[in-house]
């Protein structure tokens, strides 16, 4: 997030895309819920599905499922036929808004209508109320990250907040919220293929060398690093032989499970290093089992930049270890040894080597409620919110953003569109929240949601069983009649290991992010 | 009984809560009230977060899979079977032949440290985590 959590109590617009709030971020979203229901503030909600946040939205657009391109150019478009715009923060802090502007202008409120299929005078409504005031806050999440211009969504949302001066400032900004405790940790730490910790680019040789003189090998590896996509394809293709997973479940997290099947039986070697059985770890040559979250020292960083500290409460179950431990085992073993006697001489080093995390101190943190990063010295407080004078590229960049079609759209063949998310009472593959019997009991199983009047044509009931179909694989499933989808569009959740869903999705991913389309596959329905 | 504050392993709001201990089992969860995130307040899987804690299915002893078979092992020798196949499949195919998942489970410094094992030891930038799933 560009702005920290307490700042949504003084925001006067949200602007929520791609965020199913209450179900993903609980508690971020009974921010969003007091501001609007104690202080008047309003709720711009774009999302095609009728979520919980719905009825407190002033507006709620219900654009085409990977239309966001499309919605936000429009949005622009009409701030700057109606001389909405910021000019003193376009002038004095941007620049290439005039090439941005000329490609914003045909997305006039008919022609952006004839993509998203909303109303012109709601586009017109939307956009006047985010431009109405400096305290307008953008906030995302995978709804619009999980496309193949997930990327273009995300720059999309950053030019609106820039044309508006809406970032830099309290209460503003561009803030995607991020779902799981530790994945902007894991960012930060340089668990990505392309750069080191603190974003510290792999292809730069000034950052190698400095690694290697920090950690005493001589030569770190130049070639690119894959993602995870990317892995799983070359998996396939046995150019990769072993695969070291911690704390993943990637057979059911990952689209086109049967490819991934077919990867994780090729591997020579797969190590999964977990604290509960998977369907990943049914593949396993070797399985180590680790210490959970509270059984360990360690610091997580949250979704607005906030790395916290957090207290072993109990020593790792018998016949466990810590994940630290296990890793600097496996690189001793290796001839790379790495020793450490407690996380946090790791964070001592984290210190040295990553300018963003250079004050963030177990000392410091031991005092407080954690410290936002960039924390450049241990005199410096944190930073509350990015780009206050200045971007860190200097000038903020317009990107010129053209809208693209989703990579399968519905067809005679597959004539619906699958959406996937998670549901409130459950977690991503569903290896703890399924082991927790409230929770379960909650939502004990799969079920695929469906428009009353699709229902209808179908001839199909809540309750009844039929069979999804992808060019990829189908899958028989409860369904749900609800009018939270829009017609053509049905929508369920890949938590459900003896259901998964993503038999069905596809590797298609974002040529810049790797992010895979999961919110958007052609499936075919019929009664089962 | 001792508390400890925990960070809740769930979504990245990063909520913090006080885990109650007792006898080595977690018994209870207390909210912060002045945590800042989380204020007093926890959602419902924060809230039953610790029922994972000792749950009957953990995962409890290394194994190998011997002929095609998973057997419970010692921790030596899963540790060995581990890094000495990573090594070998290192010294015949390159480093660019292992791939490594990182976790947004695990803590930064254990995050650091596996990518740092996988550029260090390993020779290989192919270090990634589900990130975008």
């Amino acid at each position: 997030m560009t702005n920290s959590i307490d700042e949504f109590e003084d925001a006067s617009v949200f602007m929520v895309i791609g965020s199913n709030t209450t179900s993903n971020h609980p508690l971020i979203s009974s921010r969003i819920i007091n501001a609007v229901r104690q202080r008047g503030a309003k709720l711009i909600l774009c999302d095609p599905r009728c979520i919980d946040l719905a009825p407190l939205s002033s507006i709620h657009i219900r654009h085409k499922i990977g239309s966001d391109v499309a919605l936000i150019n429009g949005f622009m478009n009409i701030i700057l036929n109606k001389n909405l715009e910021d000019k003193t923060f376009i002038e004095e802090r941007t620049e290439n808004f005039e090439k941005m502007a000329e490609v914003v202008e045909k997305y006039t409120p008919d022609y952006v209508s004839g993509i998203t299929g909303v109303e012109p005078e709601l586009l017109v409504k939307a956009a006047e109320l985010y431009a109405s005031t400096k305290r307008s806050m953008i906030v995302y999440a995978m709804g619009i990250t999980q496309h193949i211009a997930g990327t273009d969504n995300v720059k999309s949302c950053a030019n609106l907040a820039m044309l508006t001066g809406n970032i830099g400032t309290p209460s503003s900004g561009v803030n995607p919220l991020r779902g799981q405790n530790n994945v902007q940790g894991a960012c930060d730490m340089g668990g990505l293929p392309n750069v080191y910790s603190g974003y510290q680019p792999a292809a730069d040789l000034f950052v190698r060398n400095k690694f290697e003189k920090l950690w005493g090998v001589d030569k770190l590896p130049e070639k690119k690093g894959l993602t995870v996509i990317e892995m799983g394809h070359e998996i396939e293709k046995g150019n990769i032989k072993a695969l070291y997973i911690m704390g993943e479940n990637p057979f059911i997290s990952d689209p086109d499970a049967k490819h991934m099947h077919r990867a994780l039986k090729k591997l020579e070697l797969l190590i999964v290093q977990d604290i509960f059985p998977t369907p990943t770890s049914e593949f396993a040559h070797v399985i180590l089992p680790a210490a959970c979250f509270a059984e360990r020292d360690g610091t997580y960083t949250n979704t607005e930049r906030r790395v916290q500290l957090s207290h072993q409460a109990l020593p790792p179950l018998k016949g466990t270890l810590p994940d630290w431990k296990i890793i600097c085992e496996i690189s001793k073993r290796a001839g790379f040894p790495m020793d450490y006697n407690d996380p946090s001489e790791i964070m001592d080093e984290i210190n040295i080597t990553t300018p963003s995390y250079a004050g963030i101190t177990y000392e410091r943190l031991e005092q407080g409620w954690g410290i936002p990063w960039p924390c450049p010295s241990k005199e410096h407080p944190g930073t509350k919110f990015l780009h206050k004078d200045k971007f860190t590229r200097g000038r903020g960049l317009f990107h010129v953003i053209e809208y693209i079609p989703p990579a399968e759209l519905p067809d005679a063949e597959y004539p619906f569109t699958l959406t996937t998310g998670r549901i409130r009472p459950h977690f991503h593959t569903g290896t703890m929240t399924r082991r927790t019997a409230i929770l379960d009991r909650e939502a004990p199983s799969p079920f695929l949601d469906i428009n009353p009047e699709d229902a209808k044509s179908l001839r199909v009931r809540t309750g009844d069983k039929i069979i999804v179909e992808s060019r990829r694989g189908s899958l028989k499933l409860s369904v749900n009649v609800t009018s939270d989808v829009p017609k053509g569009v049905v929508f369920s959740t890949f938590h459900f290991k003896e259901k998964n869903i993503n038999e069905l999705t596809l590797c298609a991913v974002d040529p810049v992010a790797g992010i895979p389309e999961y919110k958007n596959c052609a499936v075919s329905i019929r009664r089962s | 009984m001792a508390e400890k504050l925990v960070v809740c392993p769930y979504c990245g709001c990063g909520c913090s809560f006080y885990l109650v201990t007792k006898n080595g089992r977690a018994t209870g969860i207390i909210p912060s009230n002045n945590h800042p995130v989380s204020r007093g307040a926890l959602c419902v899987k924060g809230w039953n977060s610790s029922e994972i804690i000792n749950h009957p299915d953990r995962l409890d002893t290394p194994m190998v899979r011997d002929h095609g078979i998973i057997r419970p092992a010692l921790w030596e020798e899963a540790l060995d079977m581990a890094a000495n196949g990573l090594l070998s499949i290192k010294n015949k195919y390159g480093g660019d032949a292992i791939g490594f998942f990182a976790s947004a489970k695990v803590s930064n410094e254990e995050n650091y440290i596996f990518a740092k094992m996988a550029r260090a030891a390993f020779n290989t930038n192919n270090v990634d985590h589900c990130a975008r799933l």
